[in-house]
């Protein structure tokens, strides 16, 4: 029975929503383009012919992701170079290959080089939130000034300048103060530039690090509250204008940056409401367009849910890649060729330690939430669809195994009696959770085995066995 | 002709308190259409795509593309747009409908076709009727509550109480407060952190003891992955149920106009949940066509009920299916 020491525990299991992976195992885009490209591998390489009509499936599963209509015909065309010629020959088959690339290509797409919210060298930082109603812009002005106060010790002041939306001063008063940061507001009776420029003003003299200022929901095309946007900005000279955008947004994410970019040329975007199912094409989009970065990511309500912005994340996102790759293939595209190479050596050699194994785990662990890893493998049972891998317990299998000798990691079957006590007291946790973790190495040990030896593994039975 | 709200709702003869308000309407009339046209105003200045009438005049693979293309960027969906496209095409080669406006009239056909689907009326005539409002966070549940509650108390001389049912987000109560006194409108609430449900209860105890027509429980933003939350929602519906059965005798969804395929998956999760009667289509006084009402009726049989094009009380209107129809293939 799974036990709040063992690794590898089974947390109360939230479901993977049954309709994000596609309803059947062919619906997957890289199936759907496995099936295009069938006989592709036999002539390793890719002709304009193959990429054709793996580009219409792409198309297709990026308008589905919502990315806009005229950003997937130029980024399908990118693809479309890249893809000319790409060897096919390797671990991934054609169909694997093609979306690798259009991943690929996505990620660097909203990437680009990091971009970090630009701090003031004198303060206060001031940075505005504009967006449109209901894209959570209140809520994600509370997540950053939290995120700031932990990331970056920063004292923060936020600015309440929605007067127009019933109770929006006192949501701010209420989110602010759980975030830890002073609210500034003056009612709903002012006009909001001169609550902002008092804000500022208020922020500079009280000495804060940051201030950052809510403003009211509005459409790009209200000409009268575009103005008003423009008019805060010239007021507080900002040093980030932040456009919050709903993840959930269709193929008007596109109007809506470029007028907000004409407008108030904001710096970055915030992604909100994460936390759903919604694809989130309007984010490629949005970055396609303005060329703006997308900063950070909200994936909650609560606030501490807020997080830097991952491109290549967000890619696989919009490629609805929950269950293209399998695990194992996955893990293969992620490795340097040279350290599979040696891997597949020491399981051959049975040379395999727990040093490798914590290695591994951590290339695992790279690769992206437990979670989602675990319902990449085919045939998994569905007791471990969406199943929720603790990420703590990842933790404290890397203090354990820290705490042993590298003998005792090359020969774990050493490990007994007064040496377990020892590593458990070491890595602060218990003899129960070193046995545990000795005995999911040797079935780990045993998959890897597999692997070397080219065949699939029973990892549901094993996931079984580890309970 | 654009839909009236007389034929939205379903209500036996002649309210006792319309006379009143009719009084009131010419009033009214001036100010709301000084709003349409300041409605008007920001979507003309709006970027949108447009099918023109010369669109089909010379019918080639171009034709249907770009048609596919104005479909998709209305966010109707690959599926839909097919099945459309595809029979608009076969209309036309079979000669059956040639011409650039007969095309363009049969395309609207189709469209407003889809959108005409179930049950298109709310009724109004159970004593009280119980109208619940569900949606994801951020598309205006409780300004449309705020909406309709004006609406039912004003223009139709209805008596109203709405009820606190977001229990969840900071001032949320406070924000249904404002508009339920604006809308003239009785409000209930529970203490902080109340189980939404008790406020459901408490609502329908206060509807039946002050003998109102109309019960409207306003409800958390949630989205449609969180299980817990879904629950929750359905546990509210039972709770009415239980109360006054047949109650809720309406179950909106607000689904925001700019939503794209995700909307779809919405309607479909909440109406698991608690069996959606209809949709309210908000924000509608934007660029987006909220197109993908159409992917929602054609792919689950729910129908728009309602649509929010603003921010006032009186920014809210019946859905008209021909009018939807058109705004979707022209500009502005």
């Amino acid at each position: 029975m799974p036990s709040g020491t063992a690794p590898w525990t089974l947390s109360a299991a939230k479901p993977i929503p049954r309709d994000t992976l596609n309803h059947s195992m062919f619906d997957s885009l890289a199936e759907k383009l496995q099936a295009t490209l069938a006989d592709v591998r036999g002539r390793g390489t890719l002709t304009e012919d193959d990429i054709n009509a793996a580009m219409r499936e792409i198309r297709l599963a990026l308008l589905e992701a919502d990315v806009n209509f005229k950003v997937v015909k130029s980024f399908t065309n990118a693809v479309k170079e890249r893809a000319l010629g790409a060897d096919v020959v390797g671990k991934l088959n054609p169909g694997q290959q093609v979306v690798k690339i259009v991943s690929d290509e996505l990620t660097e797409l909203m990437g680009g080089a990091a971009r970090e919210l630009s701090f003031s060298p004198r303060p206060p930082t001031v940075v505005i939130m504009a967006g449109l109603q209901g894209s959570g812009k209140t809520t994600a002005t509370a997540k950053l000034a939290r995120y700031l106060r932990k990331e970056h010790g920063s004292s923060v002041a936020v600015a309440a300048c929605d007067v127009y939306r019933p109770a929006a001063v006192e949501q701010l008063i209420k989110v602010g103060q759980q975030a830890g940061a002073d609210v500034y507001e003056q009612g709903t009776d002012r006009d909001p530039v001169r609550i902002a420029a008092w804000a500022r003003d208020r922020a500079q003299s009280e000495g804060k690090d940051v201030l950052i200022i809510d403003t009211s929901g509005r459409l790009h095309v209200d000409q009268e509250l575009m103005a008003e946007l423009a008019n805060i900005k010239k007021a507080v000279k900002p040093h980030d204008v932040l456009l919050v955008v709903d993840a959930m947004t269709g193929q008007d994410a596109v109007h809506v940056a470029e007028q907000f970019a004409d407008v108030v040329q904001f710096d970055g975007v915030v992604m909100t409401k994460l936390d759903g199912d919604a694809r989130g094409g309007a984010a490629l989009s949005v970055k396609a367009i303005t060329g703006k970065p997308i900063l950070f990511a909200s994936t909650g309500e609560k606030l501490d849910q807020f997080e830097r912005f991952h491109p290549d994340r967000m890619a696989q996102r919009i490629l609805g890649m929950g269950d293209v790759m399998t695990l194992i293939e996955k893990a293969e595209s992620a490795y340097d060729e040279d350290q599979a190479a040696e891997l597949e050596r020491k399981l051959r050699k049975q040379e395999f330690g727990l040093d490798d194994f914590l290695e591994q785990m951590r290339q695992v662990r790279r690769l992206g939430p437990l979670q989602s890893l675990l319902g990449m493998i085919p045939g998994m049972g569905k007791e471990l669809r969406g199943v929720k891998v603790d990420e703590r317990e990842f933790d404290r299998i890397q203090a354990i195994i820290l705490s042993m000798t590298p003998q005792e990691r090359r020969h774990p079957e050493l490990i007994k009696g007064s040496r377990r006590l020892r590593i458990a007291q070491g890595s602060g946790t218990n003899v129960q959770a070193v046995k545990q973790l000795i005995k999911q190495f040797e079935q780990m040990r045993k998959v890897m085995r597999q692997v070397a030896q080219g065949r699939m593994p029973d990892l549901g039975a094993l996931m079984r066995q580890a309970r | 002709m654009a839909r009236d709200w007389r034929d939205l709702f379903i209500v036996d003869g002649v309210p006792a308190r319309e006379a009143e308000a009719a009084a009131e309407t010419g009033e009214r009339r001036r100010g709301m259409f000084r709003r349409l046209r300041e409605n008007l105003r920001k979507t003309r200045q709006a970027l949108t795509t447009e099918i023109q009438a010369t669109l089909f005049e010379d019918l080639s693979d171009e034709t249907w593309e770009r048609l596919e293309e104005a479909l998709i960027y209305a966010d109707v969906g690959a599926t839909t747009t097919a099945k459309v496209v595809e029979q608009l095409e076969r209309e036309a080669t079979e000669g059956g409908i040639t011409g650039g406006e007969a095309l363009t009239g049969r395309l609207t056909e189709l469209l407003a076709g889809i959108a005409k689907t179930g049950e298109d009326k709310i009724d109004l005539r159970p004593h009280p009727t119980v109208i619940l409002v569900a949606g994801v966070n951020g598309t205006g549940k409780t300004t449309t509550v705020g909406k309709l509650a004006w609406h039912l108390s004003k223009e139709l001389g209805r008596t109203v109480v709405v009820g606190a049912g977001d229990t969840f987000r900071a001032a949320g109560v406070e924000q249904l407060e404002v508009w339920a006194q604006r809308a003239g409108a009785g409000f209930v609430k529970g203490p902080p952190d109340a189980d939404p449900g008790a406020v459901a209860y408490d609502t329908l105890a206060a509807a039946r003891r002050d003998g109102v027509d109309v019960a409207i429980i306003d409800t958390a933003g949630r989205l449609h992955t969180q299980d817990d939350l879904m629950a929750e929602l359905a546990k509210v519906k039972r709770v009415i149920a239980k109360q006054i059965p047949e109650a809720p005798h309406e179950t909106l969804l607000t689904v925001d106009a700019t939503t794209g395929q995700n909307g779809l998956r919405q309607a479909r999760l909440f109406s698991e949940a608690v069996e959606v009667s209809g949709l309210v289509l908000t924000k509608l006084d934007g660029t987006a066509k909220g197109g993908i009402a159409l992917a929602i009726a054609q792919e689950l049989g729910i129908p728009v009920k309602l649509i929010g094009i603003g921010e006032q009380l009186d920014d809210l209107r019946p859905f008209d299916p021909d009018d939807f129809a058109r705004a979707l293939v022209t500009a502005e």
